[in-house]
């Protein structure tokens, strides 16, 4: 295979889309950005970056502890994540009366027991599970359908889970002490949303890795925050942003051979530097 | 006419100490009335007893003729010290929209639920107007200055026309002429809509123009009536059992000298 990039996009986009390894990539990384832009839009509106990256973080220990017990890959993710959205939401009483420096050392606590166990898991496995690299950073080959299918089960859950609490949850986000007075249960919704953004995260960070996963959910919706403050248009270009993104990355990846996680995260970076500096242009 | 608030030898515990007890109180429609009292006296709680938010523990309470918690889409309440730093971006007017329909469960989606969507648009457009919130009401409301972020605050707790209107401190953090401007609108909700008006300050004075009652909450009890009933030497002095002097300052304000600050309890 040797990609050549003729900057006819026509035939361009049709040596992408004869190989199916790169079909499946931009599926997925269509589905990962439909997605993600959505939760992340909440993410940056509770303030739960950290959060976000912890959970991310937690596919680590779940991808080597699932290959020593031998279970499937899958299932590490979604069990650790899982369950360090519940260490979080538990542990720092998420949507109790909130103390932002208690949460903040409940969440790095979390993420370095996981970082520490997801190494212990690795050394005890000892045999061959895929690369710390690709872990890390993702790959865009070898996405099998599978794969797909099931991001596209979980993304369409995520989805409508989301929609189905949208407005309480942007109540108790963004208005806690009125929402709960009005009866908003924003503890439950504390804890769903968390729950939430685990399953999401660990079904992007199988196909992404665990550090792109954050630029793929944060970053497009703390750009379109920047840019807009009316609600719908800027989940809109959340969404629209982070499929920019993703099409981009892979493309670029793809032609000049350079890393996919580079591209993601310096278009993404460049992205919301740009969007900011407008803000603060246009004051 | 039957009274909007109606407390009978109210008590309300937190946990072991009781913040204040044996309490009677009536507060008519459409009056203006103002809680007054020390810190940690219990003004706050008062207000999450009338929400439902906090039980009594002794005594009997009824909100609108209904236990309190059962009648809340007739409230509007505005909860103490809140403001929005730069970094939110989300429009006054979304906030607003909240006080009505920021319980609902889903999500809004463009270019559905038409009929609905306009007559909700047409009441935060009115209310906006109302509380003369309109040009910055589509400005991200965390570049709004406190004062207006305060009148879009009040005009999110009068979006779902409300008849009893809780407002905690809302003049706290707000200077003199901003203090006066919002006690006027509040005082013109009361007059012009008949709504029940229940504003819970530090100072009297930027009140006093407007107050049909006030309620003093101090030394675990509670005192009820017209300010020039209850803001006097004796009345203080006997409520706080302590020596208070109230002074009367030739332009008409008034000064409460020597009240001891409550630190037995605290509020929230």
């Amino acid at each position: 295979m040797n990609p050549s990039f003729s900057a006819n996009p026509i035939t361009d986009l049709n040596e992408l889309l004869q190989y199916p390894f790169m079909v499946n990539a931009l599926a997925a990384a269509t589905i990962v950005a439909l997605v993600g832009a959505l939760i992340g839009w909440f993410v940056v509106l509770r303030r739960e970056s950290f959060v976000c990256h912890t959970l991310s973080v937690m596919s680590f220990p779940g991808a080597s502890g699932a290959a020593l017990a031998g279970l499937p890959l899958a299932s590490g993710y979604f069990a650790f994540a899982l369950a360090g959205a519940l260490a979080i939401a538990f542990g720092s009483r998420a949507g109790a009366r909130r103390s932002l420096s208690h949460e903040s050392a409940v969440v790095g606590s979390v993420g370095a027991a996981a970082l520490a166990l997801g190494f212990l898991f690795l050394s005890l496995y000892g045999g061959v599970l895929e690369s710390v690299e690709t872990l890390l950073f993702g790959s865009s080959v070898g996405i099998t359908v599978g794969q797909v299918r099931t991001l596209a089960v979980v993304g369409l859950l995520a989805a409508t889970a989301l929609a189905a609490i949208g407005r309480p949850l942007f109540y108790a986000s963004i208005d806690e002490q009125a929402a709960r007075a009005d009866g908003v249960p924003v503890r439950a919704l504390a804890i769903a949303f968390l729950v939430l953004l685990g399953l999401a995260v660990a079904a992007i960070a199988q196909i992404v890795g665990v550090l792109l996963t954050f630029a793929l959910l944060v970053a497009p919706a703390a750009t379109a925050q920047q840019l807009t403050s009316r609600i719908g248009l800027s989940l809109a270009l959340a969404v629209a942003l982070a499929l920019v993104e993703a099409w981009a990355a892979l493309t670029l990846s793809y032609f000049t051979n350079l890393s996919l996680g580079f591209y993601v995260t310096s278009i993404a970076l460049a992205l919301y530097a740009i969007a900011r500096a407008a803000r603060e242009l246009r004051r | 006419m039957s009274a909007v608030v109606a407390l009978r030898d109210a008590a309300v515990a937190h946990g072991e100490a009781t913040v204040w007890s044996g309490v009677d109180l009536d507060l008519a429609a459409g009056e203006f009335v103002g809680v007054l009292g020390p810190n940690g006296a219990g003004k706050s709680t008062f207000l999450a007893v009338l929400l439902g938010l906090l039980r009594l523990s002794a005594g009997s309470a009824s909100v609108l003729g209904a236990a309190p918690g059962e009648r809340r889409e007739l409230i509007g309440y505005l909860p103490q010290r809140r403001s929005f730093d730069e970094s939110v971006r989300v429009r006054g007017r979304d906030i607003v929209a909240l006080g009505l329909e920021g319980t609902r469960w889903g999500t809004p989606l463009p270019l559905l639920g038409g009929r609905r969507r306009a007559e909700v648009r047409a009441r935060i457009d009115a209310v906006l107007e109302d509380v003369g919130a309109v040009a910055y009401a589509d400005r991200p409301i965390g570049e709004c200055s406190g004062g207006e972020q305060q009148r879009l605050l009040i005009a999110q707790a009068l979006v779902r026309s409300p008849a009893l209107l809780l407002l905690d401190e809302p003049l706290e953090s707000l200077d003199l002429p901003n203090q006066a401007s919002v006690s006027a609108l509040a005082a013109r909700f009361c007059r012009e809509h008949g709504i029940t008006v229940v504003l819970v300050a530090h100072d009297v004075n930027p009140l006093l123009p407007y107050l049909d009652r006030v309620v003093y909450f101090a030394g675990g009890r509670a005192v009820a009536g017209t300010p020039g009933q209850v803001i006097t030497t004796a009345t203080l002095s006997a409520l706080y059992g302590a020596g208070v002097e109230v002074l009367a300052r030739s332009d008409g304000r008034l000064v409460v000298v020597g009240q001891p600050d409550m630190h037995t309890h605290h509020g929230h």
